[in-house]
């Protein structure tokens, strides 16, 4: 009777002492370094989601790689919404601070990169929400970098940093 | 002897990876310590001063107008700004100095806030780069800890004339500051 009293006491003295470890260790780890997440919409067709409602892909998430706020032009990208700081969005990087953009469809025809700010477009063109609808985003919404696709097994890959050629910037600035 | 230090140095480090994490998750999820610098937050904040900030305000989006807060800078996103909240989406901001005729005026976009420094005359916000996104916010000062003389809870702004909250015009998108 009191051996078992003793070893519930311990017990629960090590599981307590395991949460306080792990808890912190695990939150830590998926802010600071990686998550997974799935992706929906269809603003990133034909790199991400192609078969639209039927199967949505889950993507790993790199923060690790984006905490310097270092990207490049091409990197996919999920960042906090401008317009509603609830959501996280997917797009694709397309032009830094500095660079001189033709849009499609925003209020000004060409657009120049405040510094601190990117533009992000999705590869939909016309069925996305990104910067041709609310201009170039703030750096500090950046939340992690799309690396691979995890999920479906069967679109296992890399996402690569590709810009497409007819959205290069018209200007780029040199660093 | 060898296999004694070893041990040691991998106990010390793996105390030191969950005191960091825990340091994070604590600043991270509920507040920290800050030392503000400059001079745009005068008199509320002066340089140098040291106050407790607390995160939990901007995970439930409980942000209201007349909070100072600590926000990512739209321009250097490695920099921080604090800042007086003047404005929430749908609030209409008077943009004109007192001197224009011209009173001009424009809202603020839904997912943004105005921000103003109460040193009105010596301070880079809003009037200069215009609404930041409500997802550069970091935190909200609640508490000023150092000097000891000016101890406690932060004074309201001695620009409440900028506010618009009140009878003029009803905020169209209001609901962010109410949960």
């Amino acid at each position: 009777m009191m051996l078992a009293q003793g070893f519930g006491r311990r017990y629960m003295k090590a599981f307590l002492k395991g949460f306080f470890v792990a808890v912190p260790v695990t939150v830590t780890f998926l802010d600071q370094v990686a998550c997974v997440a799935r992706v929906e919409g269809a603003s990133m067709q034909p790199s991400l989601n192609p078969g639209g409602s039927h199967s949505s892909d889950v993507v790993l998430l790199n923060h690790w790689k984006v905490r310097n706020y270092e990207v490049q032009r091409g990197d996919i990208v999920s960042l906090v919404s401008p317009k509603n700081p609830e959501q996280k969005i997917i797009k694709r990087v397309i032009a830094l601070e500095g660079d001189i953009i033709k849009t499609i469809g925003h209020k000004n025809r060409y657009v120049k990169v405040p510094r601190g700010h990117m533009w992000v477009e999705g590869d939909h063109h016309g069925h996305s929400f990104d910067s041709n609808a609310f201009g170039p985003v703030a750096l500090g919404l950046l939340h992690a970098h799309a690396t691979h696709i995890l999920w479906p097994p069967e679109r296992w890959q890399r996402l690569e940093s590709v810009l497409p050629p007819e959205r290069v910037p018209v200007q780029t600035e040199e660093k | 002897m060898l296999r004694g230090i070893l041990g040691k140095t991998i106990r010390l480090l793996g105390y030191t990876l969950q005191y960091g994490c825990i340091a994070h998750c604590a600043f991270e999820y509920v507040g920290g310590v800050v030392m503000c610098s400059g001079p745009s937050m005068e008199p509320t904040i002066q340089n140098s001063d040291i106050v407790f900030a607390e995160n939990l305000s901007r995970h439930f989006y409980a942000i209201q107008r007349g909070d100072i807060i600590i926000a990512k800078s739209p321009s250097d996103p490695k920099s921080n700004i604090c800042k007086r909240v003047i404005g929430l989406e749908g609030d209409k901001i008077f943009t004109h100095s007192p001197s224009d005729y011209l009173k001009s005026h424009s809202y603020v976009p839904r997912g943004h806030v105005w921000l103003e420094g109460d040193n009105l005359q010596n301070s880079t916000d809003s009037r200069f780069y215009g609404p930041v996104p409500y997802g550069l916010i970091r935190g909200r000062i609640c508490l000023k800890i150092w000097p000891l003389n000016d101890f406690g809870f932060l004074r309201d702004s001695p620009n409440s004339h900028r506010f618009s909250g009140g009878g003029l015009c009803l905020p169209i998108l209001h609901f962010l500051g109410k949960l």
